[in-house]
């Protein structure tokens, strides 16, 4: 019967549902955590207590295993050479693409794109659709976004003279539905959104947005960044036309992203970068370019991160999501719980549906300052404007401390977090 | 501005050395900083300009200099507590020096010697490398009278 509930919920798990929920995860995930071998130090004599998984996540050793055995044995350059090491090399690197393409429930394995990150995805986008948008035209942006879905649609915007407009918040942080509705009314040629918020950690209802978007033709674009690690994503439920986001928040890997790409739409792009690989043939007169994927990957890909993502994706495939979902979700509301508890703190849009991360000042006191005498005692969050820069501005604030979670995180991290957080606020009274 | 301003950090490094290494532990070293920083006068609104203002810190961080004869002074100001305190220490070893002596002031063995030298790594924020740049560039620019 619980279980039931459960899968309902994962079902649901896009929408917002405000109900208390009286669950503790079956699995013990302290093997898990024991996987992660940089969790186990110490800085200045207190363990390291990582909850900054929102800038990176930490890496399981059987991700590092997958890639030094990559350079041990199969190390050659894909796609190209006629040896057997090369295509070992391709075939090991052709199946992590398959790997993805079941991760995110897309249809084909040519709408996978492997790219260096989130960022570099969305600027392959907004660079791609040059010619879709005219002087004039309006680009839609999530107020909630980060800089890398931002800045490569003002680029875009300054290059053919499109116009973007925010989508605009409610108090609560949520993106305004009813200023959004009203912005669709004005017909725009590109809607940009984050699934999730890396700043506060707030869920947006992907489905509709881009159902909404969808109704009166517009191109979507969804920022997954801090989504992937937390939650089941399925490409064609949510229906967008792109989806990036980036191996190193999902347990990966630095310098691997994906950028899936519905096929018709990836497949008309125009090729930020061009080179080898992604031709068919080349003469000085005339360049033919090669299909997808490869028409999108120029260039010798990151090879062994790419190996490197694939574990993490065998990784998080071995725990089942549902647990997954579960262990976070009541990480994060005691983690939202006990701070409330904290007289003279402000949290900044923490809902009960947030993902993996919080947002919060203390009354009176520099986020900075913060992050300093936490840091001393070895509790690692982020402290500044994390890369939103137009969010913070709507807040009001110039920054705040950001603590976020993932797969490995414990109790006792948000214990030991708690009270460093005390300490600081008995330094600073 | 208020020339009195710049004389009002009565301690040189010496001092503020000393007053460290009485600090055992890395609260006493932090509080002993913020209260340091609270000596510091607050500056006005209209001084918190964006020319004032120096680049490179997480914080918002102002820093004003003046010239008598051939010694420096220098005031500052930031919005973040520990930010401030460091001014202090800034001020305490450059105020009154003349430029060789702030070309030559080694600061890495002064917060080494202050139990803060993890401050001073390049990927912090708090804006200690800045501030030490801004201070020598004054030192060094040719003063117009
Ligand atoms: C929501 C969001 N989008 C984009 C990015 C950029 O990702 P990357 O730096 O991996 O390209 C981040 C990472 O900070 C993020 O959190």
């Amino acid at each position: 019967m619980q279980l039931a509930f459960k899968e309902k919920i994962l079902e649901d798990q896009h929408a917002n549902f405000f109900m208390t929920i009286f669950w503790t995860a079956l699995m013990d995930f302290t093997p898990v955590r024991t996987q992660f071998p940089t969790l186990t130090q110490t800085f200045n004599g207190y363990p390291l207590c990582y909850l900054d998984t929102a800038a990176t996540s930490h890496k399981p050793q059987r991700v590092l295993n997958a890639m030094t055995q990559f350079y041990l044995k199969n190390n050659a350059n894909v796609h190209r050479a006629a040896h057997q090491l090369s295509s070992q090399a391709t075939r090991q690197y052709e199946a992590v693409r398959d790997q993805v393409m079941d991760f995110i429930g897309a249809q084909h394995r040519e709408e996978v794109i492997f790219t260096h990150g989130t960022t570099e995805a969305i600027n392959m986008v907004a660079h791609g659709l040059t010619q879709y948008i005219d002087s004039g035209e309006l680009i839609l942006v999530d107020s909630l976004a980060h800089h890398a879905n931002i800045v490569p649609w003002q680029v875009l915007a300054k290059q053919t003279g499109a116009i973007i407009k925010p989508i605009p918040l409610t108090k609560e942080g949520r993106l305004d539905l009813l200023a959004y509705d009203a912005l669709l009314k004005q017909k725009p040629t590109i809607v940009a959104l984050s699934h999730v918020s890396n700043a506060l950690g707030i869920l947006n209802p992907i489905e509709t947005l881009v159902a909404k978007a969808k109704a009166v033709n517009a191109i979507t674009l969804v920022d997954g960044a801090q989504a992937v690690a937390h939650m089941n994503i399925n490409v064609q439920q949510i229906d967008c036309d792109f989806y990036a986001f980036s191996g190193h928040k999902m347990y990966g890997p630095t310098g691997v992203g994906i950028l899936y790409g519905r096929l018709e739409i990836l497949d008309s792009l125009n090729p930020l970068i061009t080179g080898g690989e992604m031709i068919k043939s080349v003469t000085f007169e005339k360049t033919v370019y090669n299909t997808l994927p490869n028409r999108l990957e120029a260039g010798t890909p990151p090879i062994a991160e790419v190996i490197g993502l694939g574990e993490a994706i065998a990784f998080l495939n071995d725990i089942p999501a549902i647990e997954k979902i579960y262990h976070e979700k009541e990480l994060l509301q005691y983690l939202q719980d006990q701070l409330k508890a904290i007289e003279g703190i402000i949290l900044y849009g923490a809902h009960p549906d947030n993902i993996g991360a919080v947002a919060f000042n203390l009354h009176n006191e520099h986020h900075q300052d913060v992050g300093v005498l936490l840091d001393q005692q070895a509790i690692a969050i982020r402290c500044g404007h994390h890369c939103a820069m137009p969010l913070m501005q709507t807040l009001n604030i110039k920054g705040c401390c950001r603590a976020s979670i993932g797969i490995y995180t414990n109790k006792q991290d948000i214990d030991c977090f708690m009270t460093a957080l005390n300490n600081v606020i008995t330094l600073l009274h | 501005m208020d020339q009195d301003l710049f004389l009002q950090i009565p301690l040189d490094s010496k001092q503020i050395i000393e007053l460290f290494t009485q600090a055992t532990n890395w609260q006493e070293r932090y509080r002993q900083l913020m209260l340091l920083g609270k000596q510091l006068p607050r500056l006005p609104q209209e001084q918190r300009t964006p020319q004032a203002q120096v680049q490179g810190c997480e914080s918002d961080a102002w820093l004003y200099h003046c010239q008598y004869n051939r010694q420096h002074y220098y005031l500052g100001d930031s919005d973040a507590r520990i930010v401030k305190g460091l001014i202090v220490l800034l001020l305490a070893a450059f105020n009154g020096k003349n430029t060789d002596e702030i070309n030559a002031f080694d600061h890495d063995d002064y917060f080494e010697h202050l139990g803060l030298s993890g401050q001073l790594s390049p990927s912090r924020t708090n804006g200690l490398h800045a501030l030490i740049k801004v201070i020598k560039y004054y030192a060094n620019a040719q003063i117009k009278s």
